[in-house]
């Protein structure tokens, strides 16, 4: 028994070690809620065109017959950070050549049109979702939130958050990669 | 004066976020209703029930949990509409199952071992230390010896 507790103080040691090199991590976000939709299929929503840009509209059922991967990013005219996020996606789509559709969170029509005006429109589809209610089958918990759907309709993929930095940017690019190389 | 703050402390709860415009009619499914949103945790102000967060999200959520009561979901259907959602996450009382056993085990682990320590600990106090009880044949005589030897000096 006393040979046994002669260990026991470094095994304490131990213990509080390995807790404290989890939870000093850097690269763990203790705020960061996990998704309960990936590998789920696109929730059933149907939203309508942002009135006065004369666009398409978003619902399930675009994206059933998707011939690669789509990025989806939730945004709005009163989120300062998608302002900054917008840029980034709008040089993406550019040079990447991919399919972004936007839902509209939570914004008046008018105000959307304005900053869509002013920014540039990215979007092949955006989604009106003034009641926030397509936002909560998505699951998201603010805006900016951006996800990748694959050719298949499954969601792949979540950020929350701008994706305004370049880890961000990388982490991005590797899971629109990733479902493009599932469908090829 | 000091008593009627220290009542009044105690007396405080936390402020309910729910608005008038949200409070259903029924007062039996608002108060479902009520229980259901202290259960179910706000995504965007992690450690607040969305019963009593401010924030927008958590009021959609509460106004969905009432319509949802209201167009005749059981409170167990409620809570899988947002679990589909938000996942297991929304809720403040996580279900039992494989992810979880730890979760859920651990503080009987824990309470067990310490128990263990604690019976340990009370059995060798009480024992006292071991091999005190007998001499052996070589240490009788030294024993004897220097008690002996004590005594002599004494008597002198």
């Amino acid at each position: 028994m006393n040979r046994f507790l002669i260990f026991l103080p470094l095994c304490v040691a131990i213990v509080i070690g390995l807790a404290g090199w989890w939870g000093l991590n850097p690269d763990r976000d203790p705020n960061s809620v996990p998704s309960a939709l990936i590998g789920q299929p696109v929730p059933i929503f149907d939203l309508p065109a942002i009135e006065g840009i004369g666009g398409l509209g978003l619902s399930t059922q675009d994206f059933a017959d998707a011939s690669g991967p789509t990025l989806v990013n939730v945004f709005a005219s009163w989120c300062v950070p998608c302002r900054a996020e917008h840029a980034v996606l709008t040089r993406m789509v550019r040079e990447d050549n991919l399919a972004l559709v936007g839902i509209n969170y939570k914004d008046k029509p008018a105000a959307a049109a304005a900053w869509l005006t002013e920014l540039g429109n990215p979007y092949v589809r955006i989604g009106s979702d003034q009641t926030g209610r397509a936002g909560i089958e998505w699951g998201i918990s603010g805006v900016p939130e951006t996800f990748v759907v694959d050719a298949d309709g499954i969601i792949v993929f979540r950020y929350v958050g701008p994706i305004t930095s370049d880890a961000a940017l990388a982490t991005l690019r590797n899971a629109l990669a990733q479902a493009e190389g599932d469908n090829s | 004066m000091i008593r009627l703050l220290i009542i009044l402390v105690f007396m405080a709860t936390s402020a309910a976020a729910v608005e008038p415009d949200e409070i259903l009619s029924d007062p039996a499914l608002e108060s479902r209703a009520r229980d259901i949103s202290a259960n179910l945790r706000c995504v965007v102000c992690q450690n607040e029930p969305i019963d009593t967060s401010n924030s927008g999200v958590a009021r959609d959520l509460r106004l969905l949990v009432r319509e949802r009561l209201v167009a005749g979901d059981t409170d167990d259907q409620v809570y899988d509409y947002m679990v589909a959602r938000y996942g297991d996450y929304v809720l403040f009382n996580p279900p039992w199952k494989s992810t979880t056993y730890v979760l859920w085990l651990a503080p009987f682990v824990i309470a067990l071992l310490g128990g263990f320590c604690v019976i340990m600990v009370f059995r060798r106090s009480n024992a006292g230390p071991e091999g005190a009880a007998t001499l052996t044949a070589d240490e009788e005589d030294i024993f004897a010896d220097v008690t002996k030897r004590n005594t002599d000096g004494t008597a002198q």
